[in-house]
């Protein structure tokens, strides 16, 4: 299951970047995620596809802990997530720093942005390494101007979240997350809160920061992108996988489902 | 509005100058007004009961002005507690720890719950009522201890009464302040791997102050009148109680009323200029007017001000500017 931009790499041996295991989710009597087994490997794009309601975007808020999972287990880069095995086999949740300190290798970018709307765009992608990371200021700032070049807002650091267009913001979303230098990238849906023509160059950054080899996890609608750049394709209905495997099965989905969705999207 | 339309310098052909819809309503308006100010000030400057002169004589009073420089400490004193405490006690309010959630609940139910003249009372009386203060082991030897009297003079005690009484109302700002940043804000620092005290500090309360300022400044300028409870404790310095004395002494209340009033109107008035500037403050970032621009072109695929943005913030600045002196 190698990723097309890691062509040859073979992911045999290598442990996955995000193994879930039997992953549950309730939201009260809401049975969100019912039984998810997923792998991801190392340096790859996986495409979560499915309709509103089928539990895409609660699995990827569960890889970063913004929800508690109710079963099953999810482990990024060999380390369990959440909590830590104690002496009879039992769990316990780990503290606040310690879940601070997992997430801090996840970068995640929303669909609505939620950059920091009192920061500058400068400000937004120092803010984590100088207060998490711990980089001094004029190191994190030149590395801030270097993040906002690479995603072609080197002519707008010292704007605010609010002078910038849509498709703008998202990119200093996506530089902010890349600051951390993290291991996986986590993508809610990024495009759909943008207009038509500002897509593409939201698109394009992603694209490029998956060729560069980053492991991406994204829920998305947009089917182009997922043939072109995922190695996985994860279709999700109803709180379950129905179908996964390459980009071709997009083309040829083996499930009366997924065809159902595809005819619906495309 | 006219001037604003003719000076955007753009040539547009056959641009609408149409004249605006006659509107009675200002014109008549003004004149009652006019008639009614005529009046009063007639009234005020002719009636002898107000007695101007003494109003004069005693405005620059060293006991007012002394009066007007401990309103103002209290004011400032009690608000600068108010507000630190308020601050602990909204946060408190949204921790995961019940017992802080308790302790918070339980404070601004018992300040908010009783009169601020009753606690001042209690407040003077607090040295009557606990004589010894001491630091130690609780229920154990103690290693230090003094005189009630001694620490908690009349003038800490009216800031304490005032302050604490005042945050148990900011904190429900503060709480409110809070709860009005968007949960995503949370979620992204989150994300980021900040931990729950550094998204407070650095994500929340930043935000949060934009909603907090303005009801802050309502509460301040109401602390610059509350002060002149303070005779409760009893501190009786303030200017309040200082014009009374005066007004008890020589048998003229109105005179020295207006003075104080006159004093308490020019406080409120440069306070609400620093309110204002404060909400400027905290308002960056949230206004998207392109004010803030400095750089010139636009990014490839952006909706784009265009290569000309920087003329064009020029152009909005002045327009601003125009706008305000007319």
């Amino acid at each position: 299951m190698s990723g097309v931009m890691t062509p040859g790499a073979s992911q045999e041996g290598r442990r996955p970047a995000i193994e879930i295991k039997g992953v549950h989710k309730a939201f009260g009597d809401l049975h969100v995620l019912k039984g998810i087994d997923l792998e991801v490997m190392p340096g790859t794009v996986t495409a979560i596809l499915g309709p509103s309601g089928s539990g895409k975007s609660t699995l990827l808020r569960l890889i970063n802990q913004l929800e508690e999972r109710t079963a099953g287990e999810i482990i990024v880069g060999g380390e369990l997530t959440g909590y830590k095995r104690i002496g009879d086999g039992g769990l316990q949740r780990l503290d606040d720093k310690a879940i601070a300190r997992q997430r801090s290798k996840i970068g995640m970018v929303f669909q609505r942005f939620n950059l920091f709307p009192h920061m500058t765009a400068l400000g937004n992608v120092m803010e984590a390494p100088v207060h998490v990371g711990k980089v001094p200021k004029a190191q994190a700032k030149r590395e801030a101007i270097r993040q906002l070049e690479r995603v072609g807002l080197g002519d707008r650091l010292d704007y605010y979240p609010s002078q910038l267009s849509g498709g703008q913001q998202q990119r200093v979303a996506i530089a902010r997350a890349l600051a951390m230098h993290p291991q996986i990238m986590l993508f809610d849906e990024p495009t759909s809160a943008l207009d038509p023509e500002l897509v593409g160059e939201v698109l394009g950054v992603m694209k490029q920061v998956a060729a560069e080899g980053m492991t991406m996890v994204v829920v998305t609608h947009e089917m182009g992108f997922a043939r072109e750049v995922a190695g996985q394709i994860v279709f999700m209905d109803d709180g379950v996988v129905v179908e996964h495997g390459g980009p071709e099965i997009i083309d040829r989905p083996s499930s009366p489902r997924f065809r159902e969705f595809l005819r619906t999207v495309l | 509005m006219l001037g604003r339309d003719r000076d955007d310098g753009l040539d547009i052909p056959g641009r609408i100058q149409a004249r605006p819809v006659r509107k009675p309503g200002p014109v008549i308006a003004a004149v009652i007004v006019a008639v009614l100010v005529a009046m009063l000030v007639h009234g005020l400057v002719t009636n002898p009961n107000f007695d101007w002169p003494t109003v004069w004589k005693y405005l620059f009073n060293e006991h007012v002005l002394d009066g007007i420089k401990w309103t103002l400490l209290l004011t400032v004193y009690a608000m600068v507690l108010a507000t630190v405490l308020a601050v602990v006690l909204a946060v408190m309010r949204k921790s995961v720890n019940p017992v802080l959630r308790w302790v918070s609940w339980f404070f601004i139910w018992f300040f908010r719950g009783t009169p601020v003249y009753t606690q001042l009372v209690f407040w003077g009386l607090f040295a009557v009522l606990v004589p010894k203060l001491a630091v130690g082991i609780p229920f154990g030897p103690e290693f230090l201890s003094f005189n009630t009297q001694d620490v908690l003079n009349a003038t800490i005690a009216t800031v304490l009464g005032l302050g604490l009484n005042e945050a148990a109302y900011l904190s429900e700002i503060v709480r409110a302040g809070i709860e009005a940043v968007d949960t995503g804000q949370t979620e992204a620092a989150q994300a980021l791997g900040m931990p729950r005290s550094m998204i407070m500090r650095r994500v929340i309360l930043p935000q949060a102050m934009r909603i907090i300022v303005p009801p802050t400044g309502n509460e301040t300028i109401g602390m610059l009148k509350t002060t002149s409870l303070a005779l409760a404790v009893p501190f009786t310095l303030e200017l309040q109680f200082a014009t009374n004395a005066i007004a008890n002494r020589i048998y003229k209340t109105i005179p020295l009323l207006i003075v104080a009033c006159i004093w308490y109107l020019l406080i409120t008035s440069v306070l609400m200029v620093v309110q204002a500037q404060l909400e400027k403050h905290y308002g960056k970032g949230f206004n998207a007017r392109p004010l803030a621009a400095k750089h010139g072109s636009a990014g490839e695929g952006g909706r784009g001000t265009g290569p000309d943005a920087k003329q064009e913030v020029d152009k909005v600045n002045q327009v601003m500017m125009a706008g305000l002196n007319a």
